[in-house]
C-alpha cells in the first residue's frame, strides 16, 4: 500500500501539472532569463520572465527536465504569477521558500500561493525541497535581471 | 576475476544468520523493514567492525608513529597490522598499501605525483612520471567522475592529452577502439574494474596487456570490485589500484592506494607535512620511503582498524562465495527489471559477468520520483547520475535509478524491489 504521505506528495493536481505543464516552451525574445541546475541530480531549468508594458508579469516561459515535483512546481509558479506585479511575485517567492524550508511546520498560505500550496508536503522531504524550489529560484534570479 | 562454478554460494539460512550481524538491517523505514539496496554507494557495517573501532577508541586511542608511551606504541603496531591485513586481502605486499581518505584521494595522490614530477619534483627517479606535451593519459567514458576529473586536471596542468575510450551503444567499453587509442605516447591508462552504473565486470586483462605492451602504467578503480569480488592486484598485474573502506563494510574516511613498490619509491609526495619526513630544515626536507611518504599528518587510526575488521569479516565468509551470491542477485535484478514493461535497464545487452548492481530508466518517470516511491516502502536505492554523467549522456539519459546488493542482500529483497518498481510505474502512469 502506498502511504497517505506519498499520496499527498504526489496528489493528482501535482501529477497533472507535471504531465501537462503550464508555460512550457521558451520564447525567442527575452528580457530576463535564468538557468538553474540541481547538481545532485542534473535537473535543470531555463526560465524567462516576460513583462507587459505596465511592468506586470505577462507570462513565465520555461523549459527544463526533472522530477514530477520540479516540473509541477515550475508549472504552478507560471500559472500563479501571471498578471502580478514584480513585488507581488517576490512576496510569493519568499512565502513559498519559507514554507519549503519549514520541514512541514508551515502550511503554505493558499490565499497567497493558490494551487502551488499543494506542494506544501514537499517540505517534509528535505531531499526534495531543492526540486520544488528550482523554478522559484530561477524566477527570483531572472527578476533581478529585469531592466 | 570470474567466479568458478564449483564455489558454494551463500545459503538462505547463512544469509539470515549474517544479517543478524548488521544492526541497521533491523531498522524500520516508513513503517516497513529496511530493504537496503544502496550498498554500491555505501555498505552497512557489521557489529564486529563497529566494535573494533569502539574498542580501540576506548582502550588504545593515540596517535601513531610518534610518542614513546605505551598506548602510542601499541596503536602503531595495530595500525601497521591493519595495513598488512588489507594488503593481503588484495594480494599486495604490506608496504604497497598507502592509506588515504577514500578512493578519490588515492586517485588524486597518483595524479599529483605525476603533476609534481612534471615540474621537476622527485629528481631523476621520478622521470617515469614526468608529463608534457605529446604525452597521453587514457581513461574511459564509463568512469566515475573521480577517475576522470583528476586526469582532466592533470592534462590541463602538464600539457598532456587526455584520451577517452568510448562506449558502444549498449554501454560496453569499445576495446577495438582502445587498441588504437593506447600507443607509445600513452603514459597511464586509468580504468574502472566494475562499472558503478552498469555493474558489468570489465575485461580489464586485455586492456592491461595492451597498456603494458605500449609501456604505459595502469591504474585500476577497484571501488566496486574490491568489496564484491576476489581481487588480486599482482595476478592482474596492475600498477595502481584504489578502493574505499566504506563500500566494503568499513568506515568512511579511509581508503587505500595500492602501488607497485618500485613505483611508490620513485614517486614524489602529494600531501606534505608531518609524519612523512626524515630531516627537515627551514628550506628543504627529505622524505620517508613509502608508504609513509604519502601519509602526511595525523592518520586515520580507528578507521584503519575498523577497515581491517571489515576485511577479516569478508575473508571469513570468503570472497568467491560472496561473489557467487551477488552474481545470482545481479542476474535476478537484471532479469526481473528487464521483464517489467516500461523499464530500460542500462547496459542490459552487454554480454559480460556482473556484480549485484543494476541501473534503469523508466521513460516518463524521473529517477527521483522512482526513488521517492520506493523509499515510501522502505526500499533504499540510489537515484541521479551516480557521478557518471558522461556514461549517462552516452546512453541518452540524464539520470537513472540504481539498486545494488551486498552479501547481506536476499532474493526476497530483490523481489520486493522489483514489485516496487512495477508499482511505481502503475502509480505515476507513463507520460506520453
Amino acid at each position: 500500500m502506498t502511504s497517505s504521505d506519498l499520496q499527498n506528495l504526489y496528489q493528482e493536481l501535482i501529477l497533472d501539472h507535471s504531465r501537462t505543464p503550464h508555460g512550457f516552451g521558451l520564447r525567442g525574445e527575452v528580457k530576463a532569463q535564468s538557468h538553474q541546475l540541481n547538481p545532485t541530480c542534473g535537473d535543470e531549468i531555463t526560465l524567462q520572465v516576460h513583462t507587459a508594458s505596465d511592468g506586470t508579469i505577462e507570462a513565465i516561459a520555461w523549459e527544463g527536465h526533472g522530477c514530477a515535483i520540479s516540473q509541477a512546481s515550475a508549472s504552478l509558479f507560471a500559472e500563479l504569477v501571471e498578471g502580478m506585479t514584480v513585488p507581488e511575485v517576490s512576496t510569493r517567492i519568499d512565502a513559498f521558500r519559507e514554507a519549503m524550508r519549514s520541514r512541514g511546520k508551515i502550511e503554505p498560505d493558499e490565499e497567497l500561493l493558490g494551487d502551488a500550496a499543494a506542494l506544501g508536503s514537499v517540505s517534509r522531504y528535505v531531499a526534495r525541497v531543492k526540486c520544488a524550489m528550482l523554478a522559484w529560484v530561477a524566477a527570483e534570479d531572472a527578476i533581478r535581471k529585469l531592466p | 576475476m570470474s567466479t568458478s562454478l564449483d564455489v558454494t554460494s551463500l545459503a538462505d539460512a547463512e544469509i539470515h544468520r549474517l544479517r543478524e550481524d548488521f544492526p541497521i538491517l533491523r531498522t524500520q523505514v516508513n513503517g516497513h523493514p529496511l530493504v537496503y539496496l544502496d550498498s554500491g554507494a555505501t555498505a552497512q557495517r557489521p557489529q564486529s567492525v563497529l566494535d573494533a573501532e569502539r574498542e580501540f577508541l576506548t582502550t588504545l586511542n593515540s596517535a601513531v608513529h610518534r610518542g614513546a608511551h605505551t598506548l602510542a606504541a601499541e596503536a602503531t603496531e595495530l595500525f601497521e597490522d591493519t595495513r598488512a591485513t588489507v594488503a593481503r586481502f588484495v594480494g599486495a605486499d604490506d608496504d604497497e598499501i598507502v592509506w588515504t581518505s577514500n578512493a578519490t584521494e588515492a586517485i588524486n595522490l597518483v595524479a599529483y605525483a605525476f603533476s609534481n614530477a612534471s615540474v621537476g619534483r622527485g629528481g631523476a627517479a621520478a622521470e617515469k612520471f614526468r608529463l608534457g606535451e605529446g604525452d597521453e593519459i587514457v581513461t574511459t567514458e564509463m568512469e566515475h567522475h573521480a577517475n576522470l576529473i583528476p586526469w582532466q586536471e592533470l592534462a590541463a596542468r602538464t600539457g598532456a592529452t587526455l584520451r577517452v575510450i568510448p562506449l558502444d551503444d549498449e554501454g560496453a567499453l569499445r576495446l577495438d577502439e582502445a587498441a588504437g587509442l593506447i600507443g607509445p605516447r600513452t603514459r597511464l591508462v586509468a580504468v574502472t574494474h566494475v562499472s558503478n552504473v552498469l555493474g558489468v565486470i570489465n575485461p580489464i586483462e586485455q586492456l592491461i596487456a595492451t597498456a603494458h605492451e605500449a609501456g604505459a602504467l595502469v591504474l585500476l578503480d577497484a571501488c566496486q570490485s574490491a568489496p564484491h569480488l576476489p581481487l588480486d592486484v599482482k595476478a592482474l598485474g596492475v600498477d595502481f589500484a584504489v578502493f574505499s573502506g566504506h563500500k566494503m563494510l568499513g568506515p568512511t574516511g579511509i581508503g587505500a592506494l595500492y602501488g607497485r613498490r618500485e613505483l611508490l619509491e620513485a614517486m614524489p609526495p602529494f600531501l606534505t607535512g608531518g609524519s612523512m619526513i626524515t630531516t627537515v630544515t627551514t628550506t628543504s626536507a627529505e622524505y620517508l620511503p613509502p608508504p609513509q611518504r604519502f601519509e602526511a599528518g595525523t592518520q586515520r587510526v580507528s578507521q584503519a582498524i575498523a577497515l581491517a575488521a571489515a576485511v577479516d569479516y569478508l575473508s571469513e565468509i570468503g570472497m568467491p562465495r560472496i561473489a557467487a551470491h551477488e552474481a545470482a542477485l545481479g542476474r535476478r535484478l537484471l532479469d526481473g527489471l528487464s521483464a517489467i514493461d516500461g523499464v530500460r535497464v542500462l547496459g542490459a545487452g552487454i554480454d559480460l559477468p556482473r556484480v549485484g548492481l543494476a541501473s534503469f530508466d523508466v521513460p516518463g518517470i524521473h529517477s527521483h520520483d522512482v526513488g521517492q516511491f520506493l523509499d515510501d516502502k522502505g526500499i533504499a536505492v540510489r537515484v541521479g547520475h551516480h557521478c557518471a554523467q558522461p556514461l549517462h549522456r552516452r546512453l541518452g539519459v540524464t539520470s537513472s535509478t540504481r539498486a545494488s546488493t551486498y552479501l547481506y542482500s536476499t532474493e526476497s529483497e530483490v523481489d520486493l524491489f522489483l514489485d516496487g518498481v512495477a508499482a511505481t510505474i502503475n502509480f505515476f502512469g507513463v507520460r506520453s
